[in-house]
């Protein structure tokens, strides 16, 4: 049976080539822009660590003084060094690593490659295995490395192939902002994306290709990357000088593995701030946040608004395109009414009829959304192919391939079931009368 | 024209009817969002800056080990490029108008105020108004005596200490003093970038654009401060010349730099108008793809009525037949699907309209965007019902074709 509907839904759709490929390309269309701003609204939002974000938290106190603070406010996004020294010893996390970024000039060691600028971070030794940054030779620093100023670096795998053609270096030297810096460890390739752990240098596409311990970074005092934000006297810093100490600048992580160590930490921020009230260096009653990952990264409202934008406007469009086919369709199958009332005159049933009517919606769905499949993949292609920052992550993944699927599928029907119910309600007797 | 047998036809085309409205109510609602917001984008992308944009070019520079003097490497960088050929001025800047990587402060007007009355775009260097071409319209620009390196204002509020400062002036620009001190004259007033420190205006600049120039409401707020910064990878060398000569001073003036020293590499080199476009691309990309979608959009939806037209003109071929054999005219069968389809259009645009104002109210709330002009109605109704007359005249033409004699044949 299903075949011969096939057949017949064919003959129908041939009858009227230029509204059948009108309705195919109208849910192509729609498909297509849909599914393209969906996926690069999904990969934006995405969990840059999953399986491990749950469990890190980014903890914010205020240091400010009353100038320009009101009651319930947001502390700063950042810490300033001396509270993020005073948390990172304190150890109350599972683990912790207190960081900025940077960028860094190296030198190669051959006179055939020319000195170049990379991004840096400048972190303590936790920040490997906290944020299970994976390494391909070597391993990261210690914390008795950080306290001791150690001249190790960390590279990435990209910078070790630049350098030394993808192979081991772990030991060699790197000439980093005029010092000799040991090489400990090379990162595989790793690049969390957001780049949630400091969104100030970019969100997306980011990834540094240095990693040094902190201390010793401000021992050589290399340039400093990112926000800086100053109340009172506070000042930026400029050529050697890095900002002064009512400056936020840092960025201190957390892994606390229970809920309840969470929320002890959190108790811990707030007595610190009391202590630190009690010392004079505070002024503000205590003011703080411990936001997770994903938190953190709704609250920084890390997905740009015009892709949001763009995902609406998207979805308007198939809105539009289906009520267009749905539109066309109906048209088309009430005008077919005396066909129909000649084959329910000659015993065929409703449901007969549904069935028929709903094959033919359900070829120009299927059609249209292979369509839109292929325009999307085409759409993406574009997006990568544009000079945003986040382009390169625009592929389309299991996940939205099927809902890509799944789309097609229920606007397909949804465009057929409406035409076809309505079609079959027509009366045999009184079409047949008035042919 | 009689409107009540359209309207009984209608009504026995009830779905069909009700579907062609909500789609032209969708249309209707999303391109008149869609063409206030490329408005929007287009206006902000044509900011004025109050530089002479086309004489400029930007070399940044990057040192590879450390600079003993920040300071004196920078002057001597700055005779370096006066000698370069071509060269009419240059200035070390800490930030160029539209650059996007911006340095701003909270501007206070009396030391104990609680609140910043606002944050501005703080220009640090020597000459910055009169290398890039910003036009002075009252008081005078900052003398070369009046500059301080910057280390010593920093170490000078780092210990609290400020009583060896020179007194500090400012030249701002006109839309903040307007903002600071509406209907007054700013020369000789006080701002306050720190609880210490007033800062004297003495020059009111035509206009200066900030670097992060994103909000057009605060776009125009800068003050020039006379901080040397001196030399540092995020410091910028602008260079003016004449508009057909950038591209060769350009190369030119990067050669001098690396001839003056060598161990340094160069992040940065561009003229004035690649800057000002990437700052805007993003918004460009954008109205790029509101203009395709209202394409898209209002194309979808004129096939839509030329089909669902189509099909009735098919479906009524008996009943236009009876009509001319009774006397109506070409004309009157023409006017019929003309009048039927003004109709529809009009219950879309109604509906559309309603649903526009839900949509921009949706955007205000979440985009910062501001409410939609009265204008957007009329004019977006005449587009609607152009296009909807457009797209329905193939069809009435050939229902007006009919002939009578169709009224005698069974079908």
């Amino acid at each position: 049976m299903f075949g011969y509907y096939l057949d017949l839904a064919l003959r129908s759709l041939g009858r009227n080539k230029a509204l059948t490929v009108l309705m195919v390309l109208a849910i192509a269309l729609g498909i297509g822009a849909s599914m393209t701003t969906l996926t690069v609204l999904h990969v934006l939002s995405g969990d840059p660590l999953p399986g491990r974000s749950g469990a890190l938290y980014y903890p914010q106190i205020d240091p400010r003084d009353n100038s320009g603070i009101m009651p319930g406010k947001e502390p700063p996004e950042q810490l300033t060094l001396i509270d993020g020294l005073n948390l990172l010893h304190a150890k109350r996390a599972d683990r912790q690593a207190l960081m900025t970024g940077g960028a860094v000039p190296i030198k190669p060691d051959s006179a055939a490659i020319d000195p170049f600028y990379v991004e840096a971070r400048y972190t303590t030794a936790d920040f490997f295995a906290m944020f299970g940054a994976p390494f391909r030779y070597g391993h990261g620093w210690n914390a008795a490395d950080d306290e001791a100023k150690a001249r190790d670096v960390v590279i990435s795998s990209e910078l070790n192939e630049r350098l030394f053609g993808g192979a081991n270096s772990v030991g060699r030297t790197l000439r980093v902002a005029g010092s000799l810096l040991r090489i400990v460890g090379v990162l595989d390739d790793w690049t969390p994306s957001p780049h949630f752990y400091d969104l100030n240098t970019g969100s997306y596409g980011y990834a540094e290709q240095v990693f040094m311990p902190l201390q010793t970074a401000l021992d050589l005092q290399v340039d400093h990357n990112g926000s800086t934000d100053c109340w009172g006297n506070g000042t930026g810093g400029v050529g050697r000088i890095y900002p002064s100490s009512s400056c936020v600048w840092m960025q201190l992580w957390v892994q606390l593995d229970t809920p309840i160590k969470a929320a002890d930490y959190k108790e811990f921020l707030v007595h610190y701030s009391e202590q630190q009230k009690a010392l004079g260096r505070f002024v503000k009653a205590p003011n703080v946040r411990l936001r997770n990952v994903m938190q953190w990264l709704a609250y920084q409202q890390v997905v740009p608004d015009d892709v949001r934008l763009q995902a609406g406007l998207a979805f308007g469009f198939l809105l539009v395109c289906l009520v267009n086919t749905v539109g066309l369709m109906l048209a088309k199958f009430l005008r077919r009414a005396g066909e129909l009332s000649v084959r329910r005159a000659l015993g065929a049933s409703r449901r007969a009829l549904f069935a028929q009517l709903l094959v033919e919606s359900g070829v120009v769905g299927l059609v249209g959304g292979v369509g839109g499949l292929l325009l999307a993949l085409l759409g993406l292609w574009v997006v990568r192919h544009r000079p945003s920052d986040y382009a390169a992550l625009a592929h389309l993944d299991p996940a939205m391939l099927l809902t890509t699927f799944l789309l097609a599928l229920g606007a397909s029907l949804l465009a057929g079931l409406l035409p076809a119910w309505r079609a079959c309600q027509v009366a045999p007797a009184l079409q047949l009368k008035s042919n | 024209m009689e409107l009540r047998p359209i309207l009984s036809t209608l009504r026995r085309h009830k779905t069909t009817a009700a579907l062609l409205i909500l789609e032209i109510a969708l249309t209707c609602a999303i391109v008149c969002n869609a063409v206030f917001m490329i408005g929007h984008r287009l206006q902000h992308m044509h900011m004025t800056t109050g530089i002479d944009e086309h004489a400029l070019v930007q070399i940044q520079l990057a040192e590879i080990a450390p600079t003993p003097d920040i300071f004196a490497r920078a002057r001597e960088d700055l005779a370096v490029l006066r000698q370069v050929p071509g060269v009419q001025a240059v200035a070390l800047t800490n930030q160029l108008p539209l650059g996007g990587s911006s340095s701003n402060a909270s501007i206070k007007l009396d030391p104990a105020q609680r609140e910043p009355t606002l944050s501005a775009g703080t220009y640090f260097g020597d000459g910055i108004p009169q290398t890039m071409g910003a036009r002075l319209v009252a008081g005078r620009n900052l003398q070369p005596d009046e500059i301080v390196n910057a280390d010593v204002v920093v170490k000078a509020l780092a210990s609290g200490n400020t009583k060896g400062l020179p007194a500090v002036v400012t030249v701002i620009t006109k839309a903040l003093a307007d903002r600071l001190w509406p209907g007054q004259n700013p020369l000789g007033k006080t701002i306050y970038l720190t609880d210490q420190v007033g800062v004297r205006v003495v020059g009111v600049l035509a206009d200066l654009v900030r670097a992060n120039a994103y909000n057009d409401a605060t776009a125009h707020y800068s003050v020039v401060l006379p901080l040397f910064m001196g030399a540092g990878k995020d410091q910028s060398y602008v260079i003016r010349t004449r508009p057909q000569d950038r591209e060769t001073v350009l190369k030119a003036a990067v050669a001098a730099l690396k001839k003056a020293d060598p161990e340094r590499v160069v992040t940065q080199q561009r003229t004035y108008d690649e800057l000002r476009e990437k700052f805007f691309a993003n918004d460009r990309a954008m109205a790029g793809i509101l203009v395709g979608v209202i394409v898209a959009l209002l194309t979808v939806t004129a096939l839509g009525i030329v089909g669902l037209a189509s099909f009735w003109v098919g479906q009524r071929r008996r009943t236009i037949g009876v009509r001319r054999a009774l006397g109506a005219t070409r004309g009157d069968i023409l006017r019929y699907f003309q009048a039927e389809n003004f109709l529809l259009a009009t219950f879309g645009i109604a509906l559309g309209m309603a649903l526009a104002y839900g949509i921009n109210l949706f955007l205000m709330l979440h985009y910062e965007l501001p409410r939609l002009p009265g204008i957007y109605l009329p004019v977006g109704a005449l587009v609607l019902w152009a296009i909807g007359q457009l797209a329905v005249l193939g069809p009435a033409l050939r229902a007006a074709a009919v002939p009578p004699v169709v009224a005698t044949r069974s079908v």
